[in-house]
């Protein structure tokens, strides 16, 4: 297959109009030695065989009725996000550098940001980052930035990945990462207010953490704040926004997170939607793009990126960070997610609540240990004897239950996180429950 | 076209949404006390009519490569071909959950793991991680890699050099990591000045990033020498690969002397930009530079793929789990298509693309590197009649229907308009594209009024920037 529009002939009446006689002539510049070189790759093939070459490679993936959330989850898009994205208009645009004629995606990710500011209680929000965990790094970077203190404390209860993206950024920016335990399931707050001193840039808790706690974030930003530290809340699973109280609400300075529960699917783990929101007085500081409200010249309403002097293309070394192309497309989606669904993501996340305490109900009756009794979102933990066995033998039932905590917390062996959303009905917990009384 | 711009909260009214949330039929077994929940929930009220004419309204208010010729310098806005997107709308592979990937999909480990060995196969380089979520992202994880690299055979280097034509993103990827930014100036050929880059070297220089071919659209003639000198003081050779799509398939990246670099799958491998992402910018290293790549690595066995994290020397973690599966299932889709023959052609015919403009252009504007270029090339405002600007150049080109190229970038040339036509336009919208140029340059002479009020035609007039920035509005206030 090939989408080269030129023939043969064009090409060569191209070359004769450059003074060469055929397009190698245009590649002098490359050592010949070096020039040419066989490469080793797959015979091409037209569109069909591809995309049935394809199909058959997704089909060895296997389909089954997934319980499993810790970081990305299974939500219901609506028809019309796909409809709506697949636009080419859109898809099909770069960065609005020419805001005349991108007034679509200036718009859309000024609502995006719009709605982050809302769901999260903050003042600014920015255009996207790459994901919950690279948000949450870059949040890190800006809290250091801006405290110009040396230190951070993360919560043990923050997602274990994201803790590793954390480990990763504050190891290449010399930055002292300091972990904070967990007691019953959420941050051992004791703990914090014992380790916490005048040199900490920020305290860094999820909610709902990564065993779905819902920490006390109002007792993490006083505590933060007392030290003079930032007070930073990350998330995981977005749809919490439409129950919990927000953040912001709750004091947190800066709210970062994972937006792929709005309008974009688990996708084996990307692209995914990095939201990253902060007070109005870090405004200068965040980092990426973002859209600002103006004016045309005949006065009318337009959008355009805006504050543009943080960023790596004016400013290089001295950028805020070095964020370029963010995650456009998944903010739009999410714009088109929350105008659909609006006010009803209370209830949408209502939903995703009691179908979780279902399932917990149901599990806690046939024996199984509820490892934290705390108040929970959609996600908790549950300690079944020989839960490896078990989860495997369900996977060969068609499910795929939670996802080992041992493997990150080696004192939680026989531990499973188990996520529950709009998207399991109360059949397939049912179901469920009768496969786990026969295995 | 004259439109009123508004923003979705302008159609709320109490009582429209009619989304029907499914009803779970039970009360909570342990509800969530009050005062964690929230006491409002404000975002809009509007019904399922309103969001589908209100996003087309403003997709139609959008300019993107489906609409026409999209020529921005080094950002490669080639065609994207549908069945990328078809492949990526494959239930089979949106629906899958990342933490079960070895478990069920052993079908999405394979596309990434024979994607990584195809970009072997392509730039000559020993490994790839696919984690880096855009081409920056790929950047700072391979300047960690560097930084890695040092730290472990006990070297302290704390600087690397990067040529004043850089893309943005390089410094502040570098300094992201801790190093210090040395520029080297380019010579008046366009090159890297050697002799400033021999006078720059000693036991401090960690790297060199180049972009290759350079920003200028050029292919710098002493790449060997560089690649030479940078090793005998010990120093990597960073290629940053946004450019790569001049060279596919002409020659590997490893063959002349880099140690490691990105790719960026949204530019060469035809994967749609999003209007801002996402795009994927994997990382590829030589052998030496393996052990530090982020991880999970995807590894192979007995026809099983699997993740390893027993990397003792790697930077750690890059991204909350593998990077941007569905921008890699497009890119594997289209090299799957396109194969090495394909490839080449590719770069062949974008530098003809590029080398066909350029000649067209010359007589009408300044190119300041008179040489023959590769996928792009650099020419500018010098000499427009009247004080026309590269900004007036630019707007009035969104009135013939053209994206404008990029402007003011690089740096080293005043007023640059950097252009890139890609492989996939044809010799006809080329010779448009050229009219148009040479139109605005007569009205440069003739009607000068029209280029400084341009655009005229587009969905609005010129925007404000500077009253966006001294009064930020950055969400919507009723």
């Amino acid at each position: 297959m090939s989408f080269l529009p030129n023939s043969d002939d064009d090409i060569r009446l191209m070359c004769k109009e450059i003074g060469v006689d055929s397009p190698e002539d245009l590649f002098v510049d490359i050592p010949s030695r070096v020039k040419n070189p066989g490469i080793e790759l797959p015979s091409p093939l037209s569109e069909q065989e591809a995309f049935h070459s394809i199909v058959r490679i997704g089909n060895t993936n296997r389909r089954v009725c997934s319980l499993v959330g810790g970081g990305v989850y299974n939500h219901y898009v609506p028809a019309v996000v796909d409809h709506l994205s697949s636009r080419s208009e859109f898809y099909t645009a770069y960065t609005p550098y020419q805001p005349e004629v991108s007034q679509g995606t200036l718009a859309a990710i000024f609502e995006f940001q719009t709605y982050m500011c809302r769901l999260t209680g903050m003042d600014v929000a920015n255009a996207s980052m790459y994901d919950g965990a690279t948000a949450l790094a870059e949040s890190m970077l800006m809290a250091v930035r801006t405290t110009k203190k040396n230190t951070v404390l993360c919560s043990a209860a923050v997602h274990p990945h994201y803790r590793q993206v954390l480990a990763t950024y504050a190891w290449a920016s010399d930055i002292v990462l300091q972990i904070v335990p967990y007691k019953n399931g959420s941050t051992n707050y004791d703990e914090l207010s014992h380790i916490l001193h005048n040199d900490v840039a920020c305290v860094i808790v999820q909610s709902p953490n990564f065993f779905g706690v819902i920490e006390d974030i109002a007792k993490a930003a006083q505590i933060a704040h007392e030290h003079k530290a930032l007070c930073i809340v990350t998330f995981t699973e977005a749809m919490s926004l439409g129950l919990l109280e927000s953040p912001g609400q709750l004091g947190a300075d800066i709210v970062c997170g994972e937006g792929q529960s709005l309008g974009n699917y688990p996708a084996c783990g990307g692209p995914l939607l990095g939201i990253l929101a902060c007070r109005k007085e870090f405004m200068r500081t965040i980092p990426g793009r973002l859209i600002g409200k103006t004016v045309d010249q005949e006065g009318r309403e337009a959008y355009v990126m805006t504050l543009q002097t943080r960023e790596q293309h004016i400013r290089r070394e001295r950028a805020t960070s070095n964020i370029c192309t963010n995650e456009g497309l998944c903010a739009l989606r999410a714009s088109m997610y929350l105008s659909l669904v609006g006010n009803k993501l209370l209830e949408l996340a209502t939903v995703n609540h009691t179908a979780a305490s279902y399932c917990l109900e149901k599990l806690v009756a046939l024996g199984y240990e509820r490892v934290f009794d705390a108040p929970f979102f959609n996600e908790f933990v549950i300690k079944i004897n020989n839960a490896k066995d078990v989860r495997n033998k369900l996977m060969d039932n068609g499910y795929a239950l939670g996802i080992p905590l041992d493997t990150y917390y080696p004192e939680m062996s026989d531990c499973l996180l188990i996520a529950v959303t709009e998207c399991t009905a109360k059949d397939d917990i049912d179901t469920l429950v009768t496969l786990l009384q026969t295995i | 076209m004259v439109s009123t711009m508004q923003t979705i909260f302008s159609l709320h009214k109490k009582g429209k949404n009619k989304y029907t949330v499914p009803q779970f039929g039970e009360k909570s077994f342990d509800p969530i006390p009050e005062h964690l929940c929230r006491s409002k929930l404000d975002l809009v009220d509007v019904s399922e009519v309103d969001v589908v004419r209100h996003y087309r309204k403003l997709s139609s208010l959008n300019f993107g490569v489906d609409n026409g010729m999209y020529p921005l310098g080094s950002c490669t806005m080639k065609y994207n071909p549908k069945i990328n997107d078809a492949v990526a709308s494959l239930v089979q592979f949106t629906g899958q959950h990342p933490a079960t990937i070895e478990e069920l999909s052993q079908g999405a480990l394979q596309i990434m793991y024979e994607l990584s060995q195809m970009l072997c196969a392509i730039t000559g380089m020993k490994r790839f991680t696919l984690m880096p979520a855009a081409g920056a992202h790929g950047e700072l994880t391979g300047v960690m890699i560097i930084k890695k690299y040092f730290e472990i055979k006990g070297e302290r280097r704390n600087v690397i050099l990067i040529p004043d034509s850089a893309h943005g993103t390089n410094p502040a990827s570098v300094a992201m990591c801790g190093f210090t930014v040395k520029e080297i100036p380019s010579n008046s050929d366009g090159d890297v000045d050697i002799d400033a880059l021999r006078a720059a070297m000693d036991e401090n220089v960690a790297a060199m990033m180049l972009t290759c071919p350079n920003t200028l659209g050029l292919f710098d003639r002493n790449i060997i020498t560089i690649a030479e000198i940078l090793h005998t003081h010990g120093a990597l050779f960073y290629c940053d690969g946004a450019n790569l799509n001049a060279i596919v398939g002409k020659v590997r990246p490893a063959d002349l002397g880099f140690d490691i670099m990105h790719v960026n799958l949204h530019k060469t491998f035809s994967t749609p930009h999003g209007g801002g992402g996402p795009g994927s910018g994997p990382i590829g290293v030589v052998e030496t530079l393996s052990p530090f790549m982020p991880v999970p690595v995807i590894e192979k066995k007995d026809a099983q793929y699997y993740l390893e994290y027993n990397r003792p020397q790697s930077i750690g973690r890059v991204h909350s789990f593998y990077g941007n599966f569905l921008i890699m299932l497009r890119a594997y889709t289209y090299i799957r298509m396109l194969g090495a023959s394909g490839l080449k052609q590719v770069a062949e015919h974008a530098v003809v693309n590029a080398n066909y403009l350029r000649v067209k252009l010359q007589t009408h504007f300044n190119l300041p590197y008179k040489r023959i270029c590769m996928h792009e090339f650099v020419i500018n405002d010098e000499g427009m009649p009247g004080g026309i600007t590269t900004n007036e150049i630019a707007k009035r080109l969104l009135d013939y229907g053209f994206h404008a190229p990029t402007v003011y970038f690089p740096l080293i040339v005043h007023g640059a308009i950097m252009v890139e036509p890609t492989e996939t336009e044809h010799k006809e919208t080329l010779d448009a594209f050229v009219d148009a140029m040479v139109a605005i340059k007569n009205e440069a002479h003739t009607n000068p009024e029209v280029l400084k009020a341009a655009p005229l035609t587009t969905p609005v007039r010129k925007v404000d920037a500077v009253l966006a920035a001294r009064k930020p509005v950055l969400q919507w206030e009723e």
